[in-house]
């Protein structure tokens, strides 16, 4: 109580029945929104939601936390991106004591997923969407092709689109992410599938490897040659998944937690002929990243920490992840993903599709360190230089000197 | 005397015996009055400006509030040999304003005479023209990418009518830039105009009559007296537009977004300070790019000012 008269803006912290949280556009979030009436009416609080897309999120935070402001009490972040910076910048309270609580069962999360939102030893935060690369077709295109299922190899995938693209000349043969610090999350699976990832195993930069120099030279060569037109080196998931809901594209590689777009009629003109298969492979095999999108955690500022918690712990139970599940966001709790009903509403070849990540996955999709955003554009760099058609192994070498110095920046 | 001098000059005739408490707000009150504006100016300009100032002679990183080392004019050193982002950002800064001005002020002229004269339906022309002001910058920038989109876009829909084939727009690395361009004229060419407008008939008719009567052709009384006599409130135009296109972030982010593009195709001063501090959390080298920004722009607008007071003599 003493404490909330000095944080300036927040006058009705600390004994507030107020729960301020933020959050971001996605399915998790319409969810949450539409379930939260009943936790008001359980618990006598209130939430209010602010929600934003992902790049306001990250700024609204950094503005905020930076000024050590107490009006966020939840926030739902990227471990992945943002978790060691917030982490290492202590925006983000230590949760040891809270994941105690019995009922609510922490050894239920997966632990990948729990070691991303993991700082030190201490949880920071709890993970409540995981994410894995899968491939999106449209089995129309495929039957029209002649082609009896979906690209099972990286060299297949590579035939079907340039076949697809030679007969419907309006269509493209694949379409994915194409701007620079955006495609590096979905370009990391076909890198991990030619064998190669970021940092090797001395944490050495490693994207001038030879499977690296592969990878940038399928992933840019299959958009250049294969995909959309007068292809824009800006795209982010939003535009690639336009191009493919408008029919646009006939193979697509994106997260699965996006698959509503594509199989939602109001969103999508080809909803009836999506099809889902598991991630091409390569020379290493089927390799796509299975990570926890994103996370809740509390603001280490925030003077209402107990009902923040509170809130946490109801979004983050067996029945809210399974009802998160079941309307299509894959979630982080081993026991909705061995529960027949939590894979009940997916398309099921999707789910199978998903359950073949979630074995080989890498844990991982961009490099871990603490500046993401910096990293993701020099690793990004030869993706788009590939697809603009310039040589993708130079490119990668060039990158690779940049990614080495940066690393060794951190590290001091 | 004397005292009675001063008193008088203050306007306030204290009588003896007042309270000492009075007696000094009387003695302060010019200090007093513009305490509030001053406060203000204090908080919001020059505290900012001079943490920013700070900032940029630090390391920070990460956080603000986390710890951070002095090193003098390191950033400045380090940012004034940065060939691969701060000097072409420079450059695209200038392009940008430079370019979109001269549109500007050229086509504001030329509307605000068309205007100038009245005319039927003078009006409702006048409203058709300032609509794009009235538009929030984003929702322009976003309109603009519809249209430019190089697949579905209408411009490329309008070319090929013309039997012009499709065009890159913003999704091209070489045209990105003047596509900007030209979005920012399309958005405030109006504003020019208007003011060039408000100057146009504010202007006294009698030096037009004069020259006529002497037999001057229309773009004689244009150039040699309509011009200068105009030449106070184009200065007016430019150096408002001019700041304010130095600064242009909206249009760039929402039809780029951040980075300027792939390729930094787009990536302004401004766009490249953002990007230190929010994608990169640099704070200490962002506040550089800030302060010599801030230079830039004093810099430009400081030449401006003089050679128009230059002209004047």
């Amino acid at each position: 109580m003493g404490l909330s008269a000095c944080g300036g803006g927040g006058d009705d912290a600390g004994a507030s029945k107020t729960i301020r949280v933020t959050l971001a556009n996605h399915v998790w979030t319409e969810n949450i929104k539409k379930a939260l009436p009943a936790f008001e009416k359980q618990t006598g609080l209130k939430v209010e939601v602010t929600q934003l897309g992902e790049d306001q999120l990250s700024d609204q935070y950094n503005v905020k936390l930076n000024a050590g402001s107490a009006d966020i009490d939840v926030m739902m972040y990227r471990p992945l991106q943002e978790g060691k910076l917030f982490a290492k910048n202590k925006y983000l309270a230590d949760l040891s004591a809270q994941v105690k609580s019995e009922s609510w069962d922490f050894g239920d999360f997966q632990a990948g997923p729990v070691e991303a939102t993991t700082y030190e030893g201490k949880p920071v935060g709890i993970p409540i969407i995981t994410e894995q690369e899968v491939l999106y077709y449209r089995k129309d295109l495929l039957d029209k092709a002649g082609l009896s299922g979906p690209p099972k190899t990286l060299d297949e995938l590579k035939a079907a689109a340039a076949k697809i693209k030679a007969a419907e000349p309006d269509v493209a043969g694949f379409v994915s992410r194409t701007g620079k610090s955006t495609a590096v999350t979905q370009f990391s699976s076909f890198l991990y599938s030619f064998g190669g990832d970021f940092v090797d195993g001395g944490g050495k930069a490693a994207v001038n490897s030879e499977a690296a120099k592969q990878a940038y030279a399928y992933y840019g060569g299959l958009i250049k040659d294969s995909g959309p037109a007068n292809v824009s080196t800006d795209m982010g998931w939003p535009e690639a998944m336009a191009i493919f809901t408008q029919g646009k594209a006939a193979f697509y590689t994106e997260a699965n937690s996006l698959y509503k777009n594509a199989t939602d009629p109001a969103k999508s003109k080809i909803s009836d002929k999506v099809g889902f298969a598991p991630f091409p492979a390569g020379p290493a095999g089927s390799k796509p990243y299975n990570i926890p999108s994103w996370a809740l955690g509390i603001n280490d500022s925030s003077e209402n920490t107990d009902n923040a918690w509170k809130f946490i712990e109801w979004a983050t139970s067996k029945e809210q992840t399974l009802a998160q599940q079941k309307s299509g966001v894959p979630g982080a709790r081993t026991s909705v993903w061995a529960d027949p009903e939590g894979t009940s509403t997916f398309p099921k070849d999707l789910a199978e599709a998903i359950a073949a990540s979630t074995k080989d996955g890498v844990g991982h999709d961009r490099p871990l360190v603490v500046q993401v955003a910096e990293a993701r554009e020099i690793v990004g760099q030869p993706i788009v230089d590939a697809i603009t058609g310039k040589d993708a192994a130079a490119s990668a070498d060039t990158a690779n000197a940049a990614f080495q110095k940066f690393l060794d920046d951190e590290a001091k | 005397m004397a005292t009675i001098t001063t008193k008088a000059a203050r306007g306030t005739p204290t009588a003896p015996g007042t309270p000492g408490w009075v007696r000094w707000v009387d003695d302060h009150r010019k200090w007093l009055f513009a305490a509030p504006a001053m406060t203000f100016v204090a908080a919001l300009l020059v505290f900012p400006l001079a943490w920013t100032g700070y900032l940029s002679l630090t390391d920070a990183e990460g956080s603000v509030r986390a710890e951070s080392e002095f090193v003098g004019l390191q950033n400045y050193l380090d940012v004034l040999s940065d060939t691969a982002r701060f000097w072409p950002a420079v450059g695209r800064t200038a392009a940008f304003t430079g370019v979109a001005l001269l549109f500007e002020v050229v086509l504001g002229m030329a509307i605000a005479l068309l205007l100038w004269r009245p005319f039927k339906a003078q009006k409702w022309v006048r409203v058709a023209i300032l609509l794009p002001l009235v538009a929030t910058p984003v929702a322009v920038g976003m309109m603009w990418r519809l249209i430019f989109d190089p697949n579905i876009g209408l411009a490329n829909q309008l070319l090929g009518w013309f039997g012009i084939g499709p065009q890159p727009w913003l999704a091209g690395q070489h045209t990105a830039l003047p596509t900007t361009i030209f979005i920012d004229v399309w958005q405030w060419t109006p504003m020019v105009a208007l003011i060039l407008l408000a100057g146009l008939t504010s202007l006294s008719d009698e030096p037009q009559e004069a020259a006529r009567i002497d037999g001057a052709s229309t773009w004689q009384r244009f150039r040699h007296v309509t011009l200068p006599l105009l030449a106070p409130t184009l200065t007016v135009a430019i150096l408002l537009r001019g700041i304010d296109a130095l600064k242009t972030f909206d249009i760039l982010y929402a039809t780029k977004g951040r980075g300027g593009g792939s390729f930094h195709e787009v990536e302004t001063l401004n766009v490249y300070a953002y990007g230190l501090s929010f994608d990169y959390n640099e704070y200490g080298v962002s506040s550089t790019v800030l302060i010599l920004f801030f230079l830039i722009i004093i810099g430009a607008m400081w030449a401006l000012t003089a050679r128009r007071k230059e002209a004047q003599r």
